[in-house]
C-alpha cells in the first residue's frame, strides 16, 4: 500500500516537473521568436523599438503588417575610382530648351542631362533589384511579348530585374527568353468587365503584392502599362524614391487645361490653379515604400469614390495625380518615358525611349 | 517491520527531496535562459547608432498657391542646375522658396550646424551668428555647434525661438593648418557622440564667413557639396586638386567633376558621418607618411566627393568670394568670406 502510494507521488511529481518544463519551454521559444520578429519588424524604417516594452506577449500581427521591412537603400552614389569620363560643367546646362529641375529640386530626367556610363557605375554598386508590374488581362495578353522582349533589349540593361505580370489567362503568356538575373512571374487574377475597372484594380494588386513579395525583396519598383513597347534606353538614371514620368500629351499645356478630375465630389478633384504638372498613369514608381504608400492611398481613395458613386475622369490615373500633388515625386522622367507613338515626333523628344503602340481600342478592350 | 517502515518512509523523502530538487534547479536553469534572450535581442537591437530616422516624402499642403512649373522652360538657361548623376545644382530660380518651405516644414526638422572659432578667429563669431539668425534655415529649429579654445571670448547673440548653441572648448593648435584639418575628427565624434539621434542633417562651416541671402531648406539633402567660387568656371585639369600620388587626396589629371569648397558641406548625419570619418583616416595615412595635402582637408574632401558623389550641389552662391565681387551668374549671394587680413589672423604663415 505503501509502494503504491509513493509509486503515486512519485508519479504526480514527475508529471508536475515535465509539465513545469514543458510550459517553460514553450514560453521561451514563443518569447525569442516573438522578440526577433519584433526586432526586425522595426528595425527597417518610423518606429522605435523599446526594449522595456518587449514583452514576451505581445501581439505581433497587427504590427507586423504597418511595420514591413523594407529592403534597405542606404547606398550613397559611390563611383569607382579611375574612371574617365568628361567633366561636367556649372554653367552650361546640356538640354537648354528644357527644364531639366522642378521648383522643389526634383531632377527631371532628359537625353543629355545625364552621363549613362557614369551614371550605371555608381548604381552598379549598389547590387540592385527592380520589380516591375505589368497587366495583362483579355486581349491584353497580346502586348506581352513585344513588352518584354523590347524590355530585355532596353530596359535596366546589365540590373536584376523581377517582372510580375498579372493576367486571367496564365496560359496565353508567351515564353520569352530572359537575360541573366532577369526572372517573371506570373500571377493569375479574376477577369473583369469593364476596362475602367481593370485599370483602377491595379493599385489594390500592387498594393498586396508589395506587401505580401515584395518589401524585403526589391529595391525599386516600377508599374507600367502593357500596351508599350521599349525603344530606348531605360536605366537607372530613372530611379528615385517616388519617381512620375511627365504625360506625352500634356507636357506644354497650362495647368487649367490638364485633364484633372474637376468635381470636388471625387477624392481625385483639382481646382483650378493648382498642379504642377500632369503624370502618366502609364508608368510609375520609385521605392518599394513610397510606391506602396501610394498605391494603398490610391486605392483607398477610389474605395471612397465608389462608395460616393463617383468615378474619377481618368480613373487611377486622376488619383495618381492628386497624390503626386500632395507628395511631390523625387524625380521626374520626361515624356521620353512614356510617349505617344514610335511614328510621333515632337522638338524635345531626342529619343524615344518607351511608348504606347498603336490598337484598335474598340477591339480590344471589353467595352467601349 | 517498523524498521523497514521508517526505512522506506525516509527511502521515499529522499526521492521526493530529490525531485524537487531536480525541478527546482530547472526552473532556474530556464528562467536564467528565459531572462538571456531577451537581453541578446536587446543588445543587438542596439549594436548602431539610431540614425533619426528620415522617412517623410515632399508632402505638399492642399491648397498652397505658386505658379506652375514649366516643363520646357528652364529659369536659369545660363548655368547649369543638374549634374551629369542628376544632382540638382541649387542656384536662384531653380527652386521656389514657398513651395520647398511649405514642403519641409511638415517635417519638424532639427538642422546640426558646425563652426570653429579658434585663436583670433573668434572676432568673426558675432557677425556670423548674428547674420545666420536673419538668413540661415530661418523659422526651422538650428542647433549651433560652436567649437573654441576661448569659451570666454565668445558673444552673446540673441538666438531666435527654436534656435540654439552649444559652446564646445578644444585645445588651441600652433599651426592654422592643423586647425582646419582637426576638424574633421571634432565632427566626426560631435556626430557620433550627440547627434545621431538628435538632428535630421547637418551642415559644417567655415567661421570667417557671412550671411547675405537666404540659405534654406534648398540646401538639404542627403550629401551636399557646394561649388568652391574661384572654380566653377574651370576646366577640371586647373582645379587645386592634390596632385601627388603619394597622398590619400590624389586626383589625377583627366579626372573629377566639380572642385568643392572645403568651407561648407553638409547632409544627413550619416553620410556625413561617413565623410568625415573617412577625411579623418585618410588625413592620418597621410601624416604618416609625412605628407600634407595642398589644401589641407579640402583636398581630402574633394577626394572624398569623386568617389561618393553629393546627391546635391550648392552653386557658389552658397559660399561667395566676396560681398563685394560679382559675376554674370551669381545672382544673390547668400554667404560669404568675409576681408580678413590672413597674416594677421592666422596663428602662423
Amino acid at each position: 500500500m505503501l509502494l503504491r502510494q509513493n509509486f503515486i507521488i512519485i508519479l504526480v511529481f514527475f508529471g508536475m516537473v515535465l509539465s513545469g518544463f514543458i510550459y517553460l519551454n514553450n514560453n521561451q521559444c514563443r518569447c525569442h521568436q516573438k522578440i526577433t520578429e519584433q526586432g526586425i519588424i522595426n528595425g527597417g524604417t518610423g518606429t522605435t523599438v523599446d526594449p522595456r516594452k518587449l514583452t514576451c506577449n505581445q501581439q505581433i500581427t497587427e504590427q507586423g503588417i504597418t511595420n514591413l521591412k523594407w529592403k534597405q537603400n542606404t547606398f550613397g552614389l559611390r563611383s569607382s575610382p579611375g574612371l574617365l569620363y568628361n567633366q561636367p560643367s556649372a554653367l552650361v546646362g546640356s538640354r537648354t530648351d528644357v527644364a531639366s529641375v522642378s521648383p522643389w529640386s526634383a531632377p527631371i530626367v532628359w537625353e543629355g542631362t545625364f552621363d549613362s556610363k557614369l551614371i550605371d557605375s555608381i548604381y552598379k554598386q549598389q547590387n540592385l533589384t527592380i520589380a516591375t508590374t505589368a497587366f495583362a488581362l483579355g486581349k491584353y495578353v497580346r502586348f506581352v511579348k513585344d513588352f518584354l522582349e523590347s524590355a530585355e533589349q532596353h530596359y535596366f540593361v546589365g540590373f536584376r530585374v523581377h517582372y510580375y505580370l498579372f493576367t486571367d489567362q496564365p496560359e496565353l503568356v508567351p515564353e520569352v527568353k530572359m537575360g541573366e538575373n532577369r526572372s517573371l512571374t506570373v500571377l493569375k487574377v479574376q477577369s473583369l468587365k469593364r476596362w475602367q475597372d481593370i485599370s483602377m484594380s491595379r493599385m489594390e494588386k500592387l498594393e498586396k503584392l508589395i506587401e505580401s513579395e515584395l518589401a524585403s525583396e526589391a529595391n525599386y519598383i516600377f508599374c507600367l502599362d502593357i500596351d508599350t513597347k521599349f525603344y530606348g534606353r531605360w536605366g537607372v538614371e530613372s530611379l528615385g524614391r517616388l519617381v512620375g514620368v511627365i504625360h506625352p500629351w500634356l507636357y506644354d499645356t497650362s495647368r487649367d487645361k490638364f485633364t484633372y478630375e474637376r468635381s470636388p465630389k471625387s477624392q481625385a478633384y483639382i481646382p483650378a490653379g493648382e498642379g504642377d504638372y500632369y503624370y502618366a498613369g502609364a508608368a510609375f514608381g520609385g521605392s518599394l515604400e513610397d510606391v506602396y504608400h501610394l498605391t494603398k492611398t490610391c486605392r483607398e481613395k477610389m474605395s471612397i469614390d465608389a462608395a460616393n458613386s463617383i468615378e474619377a475622369v481618368w480613373q487611377e490615373e486622376s488619383h495618381l495625380n492628386k497624390y503626386f500633388l500632395l507628395n511631390k515625386p523625387s524625380k521626374l522622367l520626361s515624356p521620353e518615358y512614356m510617349w505617344r507613338d514610335i511614328n510621333e515626333r515632337a522638338a524635345q523628344i531626342k529619343i524615344v525611349r518607351f511608348t504606347n503602340v498603336p490598337k484598335n481600342y474598340a477591339e480590344i478592350r471589353p467595352n467601349p | 517491520m517498523g524498521i523497514s517502515g521508517t526505512m522506506l518512509l525516509r527511502q521515499n523523502f529522499l526521492i521526493i527531496l530529490l525531485f524537487f530538487g531536480l525541478v527546482l534547479s530547472g526552473l532556474i536553469f530556464l528562467k536564467n535562459n528565459q531572462k538571456s534572450c531577451k537581453q541578446q535581442i536587446i543588445e543587438q537591437v542596439f549594436i548602431e547608432p539610431k540614425w533619426k530616422q528620415k522617412t517623410s516624402g515632399l508632402r505638399s499642403s492642399p491648397g498652397l498657391l505658386y505658379n506652375q512649373p514649366s516643363v520646357l522652360v528652364g529659369s536659369r538657361t545660363d548655368v547649369a542646375s543638374v549634374s551629369s548623376w542628376l544632382a540638382p545644382i541649387i542656384w536662384e530660380g531653380t527652386f521656389d522658396p514657398i513651395l520647398i518651405d511649405s514642403i519641409y516644414k511638415q517635417h519638424n526638422l532639427t538642422i546640426a550646424t558646425t563652426v570653429f572659432a579658434l585663436g583670433k578667429y573668434t572676432r568673426f563669431v558675432k557677425d556670423f551668428l548674428e547674420s545666420a539668425e536673419q538668413h540661415y534655415f530661418v523659422g526651422f529649429r538650428v542647433h549651433y555647434y560652436l567649437f573654441t579654445d576661448q569659451p570666454e571670448s565668445i558673444p552673446e547673440v540673441k538666438m531666435g525661438e527654436k534656435r540654439n548653441l552649444t559652446v564646445l572648448k578644444v585645445q588651441s593648435l600652433n599651426r592654422w593648418q592643423d586647425i582646419s584639418m582637426s576638424r574633421m575628427e571634432k565632427l566626426e565624434k560631435l556626430i557620433e557622440n550627440e547627434l545621431a539621434n538628435e538632428a535630421d542633417y547637418i551642415f559644417c562651416l567655415d567661421i570667417d564667413t557671412k550671411f547675405y541671402g537666404r540659405w534654406g531648406v534648398e540646401s538639404l539633402g542627403r550629401l551636399v557639396g557646394v561649388i568652391h567660387p574661384w572654380f566653377f568656371d574651370a576646366p577640371r585639369d586647373r582645379f587645386t586638386y592634390e596632385r601627388r600620388p603619394e597622398s590619400q587626396a590624389y586626383i589625377p589629371a583627366g579626372e573629377g567633376d566639380y572642385y568643392y569648397a572645403g568651407a561648407a558641406f553638409g547632409g544627413s548625419l550619416e553620410d556625413v558621418h561617413q565623410l568625415t570619418k573617412t577625411c579623418r583616416e585618410k588625413l592620418l595615412i597621410d601624416a604618416a607618411n609625412s605628407i600634407e595635402a595642398v589644401w589641407q582637408e579640402e583636398s581630402h574632401l574633394n577626394k572624398y566627393f569623386l568617389l561618393n558623389k553629393p546627391s546635391k550641389l550648392l552653386s557658389p552662391e552658397y559660399m561667395w568670394r566676396d560681398i563685394n565681387e560679382k559675376a554674370a551668374q551669381i545672382k544673390v549671394i547668400r554667404f560669404s568670406n568675409v576681408a580678413k587680413n590672413y597674416a594677421e589672423v592666422r596663428p602662423n604663415p
